[in-house]
């Protein structure tokens, strides 16, 4: 109803605009993102060390709540959060409480009783971490590992730490994201920090079946033609394709697919030569890239992976960090209280 | 009076505020001489007789008792929801005297024994009127015809499929056919149901920002185009419930041009909320359909303002907590809404966008046409009235709310308008301070 309501902030920061909660990257400003890459970048140095650990999070209990199935996010998590010495709990919700017809919330509110402190959070439904910080769990700091075709604010972040290392910064770049949009969590907070951060243009690239409604109300350009749309380009971002988008009648046929929306070397060719790609994975090879361009020199997606676990640092540490200093408020304002 | 006496008496006098007859003409009220359930007396003649009870309305506005097409009351139900007595309650709260009970019970209302069991239980526990709708279809499933002459005989007052379409044009066209027969008015809320699919929100900026499900304008837009056209050709008496495009707005006012008997109505929360009202995952405003565009709500109000728009409904369906307690794909459709309608109306008269007359109309003789009644308050007509403050305040909340849902549309913070009074063939059904 109102801009208060359509700004998650009031739930994601403290009131001295500390992140508390990390949902998504709406709302979030160009200075609180540089300072998520900048606080990573400190931590690479962490995953070069001999003993990986600094004991930022230690004695405090992480817990990775995976409701949709994920191994390279779920274990890029449970390594940061290993790094920054807390204590982590794997649970893949899918195989247990929901199958027996625990609610949502009732699963929550168990694991919150065992004294956690932050979770982080995969689940299948736009919105769900935005729901468990708002309605059940506020004290928990909770972490968007990927909601439905919400937001994956980590990805994203670890993209744009990826970006900045090869180009140095955003001004005047020319990035697009090829292929599914439509269900992509990954595009929708991509185009949201490269907007943020000032990139030059954001071109999406795919067929009209697979991308939003008013997708240009994001902040990017739509081209259907991969050629004109390559053109020029620094950052090339492939999304994977779900082989399930032929059956709902969005696509004719992986063959076709790649023919128009494939990364090839002809197509990479078009863009500038110094232009890198990048992938959040898995891929699939011969459907959205082609092999030779996914392990050719201008590919740095190995590096988006381990750049993924600095970030996770980072994000992890700043919101325990805020949660830490809104406790401590509280607790000075109710010792305030008590003594007046 | 104090709030806590019945008017049970043979004979009461409402003195002062506004009178407002069900088109929405005004004339100040000298007196109203109510008496054995009908207007004795108005002007004149009441400020003479004597009554055993008298009711100062200074400063209040005297409507006709608000009618709602479609409303779910929960019960035949497991009663977590609502029951025919909160509901009716609330309703009363909300100035309504008549209400339409959606078939969508459970039970469905597909025969005349739940007709006549809605019935019974409106007659002990409803302070106000409760028509029930029948189901078109044997079980809402959208297969087979309902026996609908004889639901009709049992009291059912229109027919429809509550939020469950019809998959099959043919049986839709049959349908029509059918209660065209009898002469019966059928009730749909149009969607195409493979365009909906799966979606939960209208499909626009939010739905894009936010990665919802959309729901797009034309699954509700075809399926107008589709009832309008097999209305003219049946020749039955179409109403469509819970209009949300702008564009349905048009094809209803070319249809009704044409000679279509069509008649249209919009929920009051369609009137004032827009998808914006997502932007937050706010799962009060997961609602079927969905709130769509800012250009759709203005159309839907204009819609209303020229009278293509017949009636305003509550579309209330009250949940339990936990039906809103989870990520909004997963929480149930629907708002709790029956008792804020008047002040979210009122919102849009402070606005300047309906005259307080064409809000009237909206809720009164507009809906009250549908079904084939009428919403006067001239001499010797039936006394089912409001009386309400339009500027005084109320907080909705859990406390607040009489209604077993407690999802309201505004929560926490002032509303105009609170209904002191409302009569049902003279009988109090509502009193507040």
């Amino acid at each position: 109803m109102t801009e208060n309501a359509a700004s998650p902030n009031h739930l994601q920061l403290t009131r001295d605009g500390q992140l508390r909660h990390f949902l998504t990257l709406d709302g979030l400003g160009r200075e609180l993102l540089t300072d998520i890459l900048d606080t990573a970048d400190s931590f690479i140095e962490v995953g070069e060390r001999t003993i990986k650990k600094v004991p930022l999070l230690r004695g405090r209990t992480v817990v990775n709540l995976f409701f949709e199935a994920s191994t390279r996010t779920r274990s890029t998590f449970e390594l940061a959060a290993k790094r920054l010495s807390a204590d982590v709990l794997n649970l893949d919700i899918n195989t247990s409480a929901t199958s027996k017809g625990e609610s949502l919330s009732d699963t929550l509110l168990n694991l919150e009783a065992m004294a956690s402190d932050m979770f982080v959070v995969r689940h299948a439904q736009s919105g769900a971490p935005h729901f468990i910080a708002e309605s059940v769990t506020p004290g928990v700091a909770i972490i968007n590992a990927g909601d439905g075709r919400h937001a994956h604010p980590t990805q994203a972040m670890l993209d744009m730490l990826t970006i900045r290392q090869h180009k140095g910064g955003f001004e005047g770049l020319k990035v697009a994201i090829v292929g599914d949009i439509l269900h992509s969590r990954v595009a929708r907070s991509q185009i949201r920090a490269l907007n943020e951060l000032g990139a030059g243009q954001i071109r999406v690239i795919a067929p009209g079946t697979l991308l939003p409604r008013d997708v240009e109300s994001l902040g990017c350009t739509v081209e259907y033609d991969m050629g004109k749309g390559m053109k020029d380009l620094d950052v090339v971002i492939m999304l994977r394709l779900q082989k399930e988008r032929m059956e709902g009648a969005l696509l004719p046929s992986e063959r076709e697919f790649y023919r128009l929306y494939g990364l090839s070397q002809e197509k990479l060719a078009l863009a500038h030569p110094q232009c890198i790609v990048m992938h959040p994975g898995p891929i699939n090879r011969g459907v959205e890239i082609e092999s030779a361009v996914a392990d050719g020199p201008q590919s740095v997606i190995l590096n988006q992976v381990t750049n993924g676990i600095a970030i996770r640092m980072a994000v992890m540490a700043m919101a325990m960090g805020g949660q830490v200093a809104e406790r401590q408020q509280k607790m000075n304002e109710l010792n305030e209280r008590g003594q007046a | 009076m104090s709030g806590k006496e019945h008017f049970s008496g043979v004979s009461l006098k409402i003195t002062g505020g506004r009178l407002l007859d069900g088109l929405g003409s005004e004339t100040p009220n000298r007196a109203l001489l109510i008496q054995n359930g009908r207007i004795a007396a108005t002007g004149d003649a009441a400020e003479q007789a004597d009554a055993d009870q008298v009711f100062d309305a200074k400063g209040c506005v005297i409507s006709p008792g608000f009618v709602d097409l479609y409303c779910n009351l929960r019960e035949p139900g497991t009663g977590q929801k609502g029951n025919i007595a909160s509901e009716t309650r609330a309703a009363a709260k909300g100035g309504f005297t008549t209400v339409c009970a959606s078939p969508e019970t459970s039970p469905v209302n597909d025969s005349r024994a739940v007709s006549r069991l809605i019935q019974d239980g409106a007659a002990t526990g409803s302070p106000i009127r409760v028509l029930p709708v029948g189901a078109v279809t044997r079980g809402l499933e959208g297969e087979m015809l309902s026996d609908m002459a004889g639901l009709a005989a049992a009291g059912c007052v229109a027919l429809g499929n509550g939020s469950r379409g019809i998959r099959s044009a043919r049986v839709l066209r049959r349908c029509m056919a059918y209660a065209h027969t009898f002469g019966l008015t059928v009730m749909f809320r149009p969607e195409n149901q493979s365009l909906a699919a799966d979606g939960y929100a209208h499909d626009g900026l939010v739905t894009s920002r936010l990665g919802l499900l959309g729901i797009p304008e034309v699954a509700e837009t075809a399926s107008v185009m589709e009832m309008l056209l097999l209305a003219e050709e049946t020749g039955v008496r179409l109403h469509l419930s819970q209009l949300s495009c702008g564009r349905s707005v048009e094809m209803v006012a070319d249809a009704r041009h044409r000679g279509v008997a069509v008649t249209a109505d919009v929920a009051m929360h369609q009137l004032v909320f827009t998808e914006s009202a997502l932007s937050g995952f706010d799962s009060r405003f997961h609602l079927r359909p969905p709130l769509r565009s800012e250009a759709d709500r203005q159309a839907l109000v204009a819609g209303v303002r020229e009278g293509v728009i017949d009636a305003i409904v509550s579309q209330h369906l009250p949940h339990d907590s936990a039906a809103k307690q989870a990520p909004l794909a997963a929480t149930e459709p629907g708002l709790s809404s029956i008792e804020s309608v008047l002040s979210l109306g009122l919102g849009l008269v402070q606005r300047g966008e309906l005259t307080l007359a064409q809000l009237i109309r909206g809720l009164t003789s507009g809906p009250a046409s549908v079904i084939g009644r009428a919403a006067t308050l001239g001499n010797d007509d039936v006394a089912d009235l409001c009386v309400f403050d339009p500027g005084a305040q109320w907080t909705p909340g859990s406390q607040s709310l009489i209604s077993m849902g407690k999802h309201a549309p505004v929560l926490g913070q002032p509303l105009m308008g609170v209904v002191r009074l409302t009569l049902v063939q003279g009988q109090e059904a509502w009193s507040g301070s």
